[in-house]
């Protein structure tokens, strides 16, 4: 599989979810784990460029497919991503334990719908959870993702 | 967070999948993985095999047939929501498909793999019951097809053998009065009670073992729903009045 535009080795047990092989085999910590059954999107990152759970997948079925994670977005010293930079100015983050997840499925949705509309923009996020109940300013942020994309 | 131990198979034709359904003993059937891999993280589920269908190719097509939409087990619920053959000839599976979980998630999950799964308060199952459409599944044994109303029997169980696969859902052309309302805590959990109307037709969910058909006119008949944290039976029984109300109002 491809994380990051780096080919990996698969992992060797089936078992291993494609989050923990993220996490604990490739050392990519930026994905988080939550919930572990697909209920808080932390562990959100891009299969092929689609949004989807990466503790809802078994790592060995990413082989022969595409995977970002949050680290993929900017390269170390490069400007952030316009998703990562709204969220940075309109204060779309608390804690940010849910930050990388909200991110992932902020540049899924703007992938879908460049220009969203509120509604869009609530349905986008709907399927990630936020404890510190930053909400208002992460619909802020999505929208500025927006306008800084175009 | 690590599944039960299990020997993982992946193959790659309809016909070695079938082999291996028929050959190994309690083996599940691994799709989208939506609903399975949050049983097997909790180990809820600890199937001894699982066969892993999505490295089958064109297996994921939607067609149009007979006059209705076919759905290949592998075709995720978001290709079909924004399909324009679905949206054309059956409108009702596009807009059930988006009270299905959240785009996220029906970017992985299939359609058929939520109808094998028969969750009784999950969308699709009423859907395929209110049109009348049909599965088709495949073994060893050959093919067949089962009507929505023989499909499923019980809590998450179907009519589907242990050595059957779901290669297919079918949706009927539907282009009579039609609607899907459900009430839930959030959006996007399971319902608490829902209803899909296709003209004179309703079938409820989240109210009973299985999806059921019910009489607009008294939607209520027989029904015992069970109780939980979210919702008394009382309660449920109300929203099914409550949505029946609200489908066939206009």
């Amino acid at each position: 599989m491809k994380v990051n535009g780096v080919v990996h080795t698969e992992p060797k047990d089936p078992r291993r979810l494609l989050s923990d092989h993220l996490r604990h085999d490739l050392g990519l910590t930026g994905t988080h784990v939550g919930c572990e059954h697909g209920v808080c999107g932390c562990c959100t990152v891009l299969l092929d460029g689609a949004p989807v759970r990466s503790c809802l997948m078994l790592a060995v079925q990413a082989e022969g497919h595409e995977v970002t994670t949050i680290e993929g977005l900017a390269a170390p010293g490069s400007p952030l991503h316009p998703v990562q930079q709204a969220f940075h100015e309109c204060h779309g983050l608390q804690c940010g334990f849910c930050t990388p997840g909200f991110v992932m499925s902020v540049v899924g949705l703007l992938h879908e719908h460049p220009d969203p509309t509120p509604e869009q923009v609530d349905e986008g996020i709907a399927g990630n959870l936020c404890r510190c109940t930053g909400y208002a300013s992460i619909r802020r942020a999505v929208h500025r993702a927006a306008e800084l994309t175009k | 967070m690590k599944p039960a131990r299990f020997e993982y198979h992946a193959p790659k034709s309809v016909d070695e999948a079938c082999a291996l359904l028929a050959s190994l003993e309690d083996a599940k059937v691994l799709a989208g993985g939506q609903s399975l891999v949050p049983l097997l993280n909790f180990r809820l589920a600890r199937p001894p095999h699982l066969v892993d269908i999505n490295r089958i190719a064109n297996l994921d097509r939607i067609y149009e047939r007979d006059g209705g939409v076919a759905v290949q087990a592998l075709a995720r619920q978001s290709a079909v929501e924004d399909s324009d053959l679905a949206g054309r000839l059956c409108p009702i599976l596009p807009a059930a498909l988006r009270q299905v979980a959240h785009r996220v998630i029906r970017n992985r999950g299939t359609v058929c793999g939520s109808l094998a799964h028969a969750d009784p308060a999950s969308e699709l199952p009423a859907v395929m019951m209110a049109l009348n459409g049909h599965v088709v599944v495949q073994s060893r044994r050959g093919q067949r097809i089962i009507p929505a109303a023989d499909l499923f029997k019980s809590v998450m169980q179907t009519a589907l053998a242990q050595d059957e696969l779901m290669v297919e859902a079918w949706f009927p052309g539907a282009h009579g009065k039609y609607g899907i309302a459900e009430e839930s805590r959030r959006h996007g959990d399971f319902a608490l009670a829902g209803g899909v109307r296709y003209g004179d037709r309703l079938a409820l969910f989240g109210v009973a073992a299985t999806p059921v058909m019910a009489d607009p006119k008294d939607p209520t008949k027989g029904l015992q729903p069970s109780g939980d944290l979210e919702a008394t039976p009382e309660f449920r029984l109300h929203l099914v009045q409550a949505i029946t109300d609200r489908l066939f109002a206009a």
